[in-house]
């Protein structure tokens, strides 16, 4: 690393190296059993100069000759670098768990253990479930330096453990599932098993429902996959940069319902996408978005920062390329309604679960439309079985100015989501009839 | 590298080992909000070994390539660990071949300045459009080498290249935004990414007539979908549920998904091949190094066979289509499609929307998703079908079926077949992989729209 910046500095102004090594261990299982296990080793390194007022940018995995790395940027050093960007000449990373040396040393014997006995629990609630899991362990060790002598490394380990069944009758498909993971290793799996079972009792039986406008409750899946993918866009500094996102020029202004809390944070302990600094050197913090319904912040990146005239939120984050913004862990603050309490209060309606294709339409105006993978009908305050053929639509920034009721419970979704569930108003819903 | 390989590869005690090893160059650039933002080139060289014991998989991918002998006596000890049952695979016998890509135009011969010369021109057509607030391009082309070896005595080495253009115009008003893209993508001939300049103008002004669209009405209706949606519909409705994988360890699902069961008209043949040449989806070899297949999934309606690797067809007994893929060596080859489409039927444009009293038109692609029996697709843009004629534009509108009645509810298939290259498919965390979709126009009675009331 070290000679690869040195080599850049003769020829740049500015560099900056990154480094980071994975070592991954997934174990799979297929139909109830232990199928595979994979042992993934990786390094990648990855090169940003800034030459010329221009920037260039190249990334290897595996093995490179520091030369070639640096000939790779300075071939594509032809993109503007905003007035002010500048590396970080000193890195203060925010202390935050994110490594558990437990977690490397976990036998395959043990993730294995753990898997199937995942699928029993489950299995002994309903025996033909048809099970995939996943136990998997990782660790990566990130190294950063750049020639305004910024320099930060740190080691983050990770456990997940998920599962999908899939429960076949007839022409019926059934399919419910969950997920935990932490940078901890993880031995329960109580949660896990009772979400699942949760969801196979509310879909024992099915339920018809007609096409009209009605009440929804959002669960905390349900936020994940219908309103999560327009909020994650609309608060990206790029999109608001580029003039993509509603909420340009409307920071400061009242935009969601006055329950409405929403912050971005980086420094929750344990938590899968926690980091002491993002993937610039810009250490992790927590950015408060919404506020009582008003727009407070977005994210951003070293690059988008400089480009708006605005201070990066350390949420550079490098998916494969250059960094740029994106969401550290997402959090919406709980309320103070029950959950049967407002299932209570519909008279006919939906609790949304699951919705496939939701972030597939017109994500950027928050629209949202999808089909009701995992959804339970309300009939006069119970919920009376599952609906299928069934599609919901709406938009994000009605559906968040007509919140009904916010959980006063939270969960984590994906290790990405924090968020209690939400009571919405009216919201059309589309199903197939006879 | 040959030598190293197949001296890694002898007196092992398992049932099969494979290891592949790959070198590969990429490069990438990105506009957006009309700004040249990213230019980057990337190159990875890794590998990877794969071991069969008693039914258990042992699997590791590296950047080192060094001791590869220890690397897989250490994949066979771990799938030793697993295996509990007799192992089942498929053997092709041994195949020893070298592939070298015809290439029309080598994205690798074109200079990066000219093909960000080309990227400027577009990105310039698009903002200078009314209205429109933002240019989104994402190219990037790359060349992969790959070797494959395994314990059969195969020794393939095949180079891939791939090609993907994706360009979307945001127009913004009064608080609003919509958004209309252009996605292409070839084998390795540039000249597919260039004179798109009408093609460009085009998807801008589309973006920019969504602005002042209706919302569509949600509820059932006959949808005609043109030859890009019905691609990604079919890729949807159909192709994953052919995936060997999801089936062939599921007594329940082998039940309802039957060889010889109808699942259409007379008029329906879908069919799936990475033999089919010149497209995105198209090789010699899968990953497992079998010898790629055109294969019909449904012939006259009826469905005949399905796709697979090594284990699910030994597993269901059937004949090997060379659909293994990875997306790359980090990853262990799954049950992918490759080049999907609909045939070719006889009914022109014009008589398929002739009685449709009221009925949606749906247009280009935003996306789509499958869950097996349910699936979902978005088009790009729509319109109202009334009288026979076509009406009013709409907004996108997501369109959902049921793998079950959908495909049955086939009414007419076009004449004009066309593939739609632009897409990357995902399963797992494999995406997005390089494969084609197309159809002619399909008519669709009875199709679930989502939208208001």
């Amino acid at each position: 690393m070290e000679e690869v910046l040195e080599k850049a500095r003769e020829v740049a102004e500015q560099a900056e190296v990154f480094q980071m090594v994975s070592m991954a261990m997934p174990v799979y299982f297929h139909a109830n059993r232990l199928k595979q296990v994979e042992d993934r080793e990786s390094t990648v390194t990855a090169l940003r100069i800034v030459k010329g007022g221009k920037a260039g940018f190249a990334q290897a995995s595996g093995f490179i000759r520091p030369a070639d790395l640096v000939q790779m940027a300075v071939e594509t050093c032809r993109f503007d670098v905003p007035e002010g960007f500048s590396f970080p000449a000193k890195v203060d990373p925010v202390q935050v768990e994110t490594f558990d040396p437990e977690v490397d040393g976990v036998p395959i014997e043990d993730m294995a253990g753990l898997g199937q006995s995942l699928i029993d629990a489950v299995r002994s609630h309903t025996p033909e479930l048809l099970c995939d899991a996943l136990v998997a362990k990782r660790v990566i060790s990130v190294h950063l330096i750049n020639s305004n002598g910024g320099e930060a490394s740190y080691r983050k380990s990770y456990f997940r453990i998920s599962i999908d069944g899939m429960l076949v009758r007839g022409e019926d498909m059934l399919f419910v599932g969950d997920s935990q993971s932490s940078c901890r290793r993880l031995t329960d799996f109580k949660s896990v098993v009772n979400e699942v079972i949760r969801q196979l009792e509310l879909a024992k039986r099915n339920a018809s429902i007609k096409t009209r406008t009605m009440p929804v409750v959002f669960t905390a899946y349900g936020v994940a996959s219908c309103l999560l993918p327009s909020l994650v866009a609309a608060f990206n500094g790029k999109i608001v940069y580029d003039g993509s996102s509603p909420l340009k020029d409307r920071l400061g202004e009242q935009v969601f319902d006055a329950r409405f809390n929403l912050w971005d944070d980086a420094t929750i302990s344990f938590q899968p996408r926690s980091y002491p600094c993002d993937d610039e050197g810009v250490s992790g913090q927590r950015t408060t978005l919404v506020e009582r319904g008003v727009v407070l912040h977005f994210l951003y990146d070293l690059h988008t920062a400089a480009l708006s005239g605005s201070r990066s939120t350390g949420n550079g984050s490098r998916q494969g390329g250059l960094p740029a913004p994106h969401p550290s862990s997402l959090v919406i603050g709980e309320g103070d309604s029950d959950f049967w309490d407002m299932v209570r209060d519909i008279k006919e309606g939906l609790v949304v679960e699951l919705v496939m294709g939701a972030e597939q339409g017109n994500v950027l105006n928050g629209d949202f439309s999808g089909n009701v993978l995992l959804g339970y009908k309300v009939e006069d305050g119970e919920i009376v079985g599952r609906v299928k053929n069934t599609m919901v639509s709406g938009n994000v920034y009605q559906v968040l100015n007509q919140i009904e009721g916010i959980g006063k419970e939270r969960r984590w979704v994906e290790g990405a989501l924090l968020t209690p569930c939400l009571y919405c108003g009216g919201l059309p819903v589309a199903t197939k009839e006879g | 590298m040959r030598d190293i390989i197949f001296e890694a590869l002898k007196g092992h005690n398992a049932d099969y080992i494979e290891v592949r090893v790959e070198e590969s160059q990429a490069t990438r650039i990105v506009y957006r909000g009309g700004r040249l933002e990213e230019m980057g080139r990337t190159s990875a060289v890794g590998g990877n070994v794969r071991a069969l014991v008693n039914g258990g998989w042992g699997f590791a991918s590296f950047n080192n390539l060094d001791r590869l002998r220890e690397k897989v006596a250490v994949v066979i000890s771990q799938a030793r660990l697993l295996g509990r049952e007799t192992s089942k695979l498929c053997f092709t016998g041994p195949i020893v071949d070298v592939v070298v890509p015809e290439v029309k135009k080598s994205p690798a011969e074109v200079p990066l300045v000219l093909k960000k010369q080309l990227l400027d021109e577009y990105n310039d057509i698009v903002m200078s459009t009314p209205k429109v607030r933002s240019c989104q391009i994402n190219y990037q082309d790359s060349q992969r080498k790959l070797l494959f070896a395994n314990s059969e005595g195969s020794y393939i080495e095949q180079t891939k290249l791939d090609i993907n253009l994706r360009l979307a115009a945001v127009a913004a008003s009064d608080g609003e935004v919509q958004q209309a893209g252009l996605s292409l993508g070839s084998p390795g001939d540039f000249s597919v990414v260039e004179g798109l300049q009408e093609k460009v103008r085009e998807t801008a002004r589309r973006a920019v007539r969504l602005l002042s669209a209706p919302y569509a009405k949600g509820g059932e209706y006959t949808v005609v979908l043109d030859p890009i949606l019905a691609g990604v519909f079919v890729h949807e409705a159909f192709g994953h549920l052919s995936e060997a994988d999801h089936v062939y360890e599921n007594q329940k699902l082998q039940e309802i998904m039957v060889l010889g069961r109808r699942f259409g008209s007379k008029e329906l043949n879908i069919v799936d091949g990475a033999a089919v040449p010149g497209l995105r989806g198209s090789y010699k070899y899968d990953d497992e190094g079998v010898p790629a297949t055109k294969t019909y999934l449904i012939r006259e309606g009826i469905l005949v066979s399905r796709l697979h690797s090594r284990e699910t067809a030994a597993k269901m007994g059937e004949q090997l289509t060379g659909n293994a893929r990875a997306i790359s060596y980090i990853y262990p080859p799954i049950v992918r499609m490759t080049n999907t489409y609909i045939e070719p039927g006889g009914v022109s444009f014009e008589d398929m929307i002739s009685d449709i009293k009221e009925g949606v038109y749906a247009r280009e692609w935003y996306g789509g998703t499958t869950s097996l029996e349910m699936f979902t697709f978005s088009a790009g843009e729509a319109y109202t079908i009334r009288n026979g004629k076509l009406a009013e534009l709409l907004r996108p509108v997501v369109l959902s079926g049921n793998v079950f009645t959908t495909l049955m509810n086939i009414e007419a298939i076009g004449n004009d077949l066309e593939m739609e290259q632009g897409g990357g498919c995902g399963k797992g965390d494999q995406w997005p992989l390089p494969v084609s979709n197309g159809s002619p126009h399909i008519r669709v009675s009875r199709c679930l729209v989502g939208g208001k009331h």
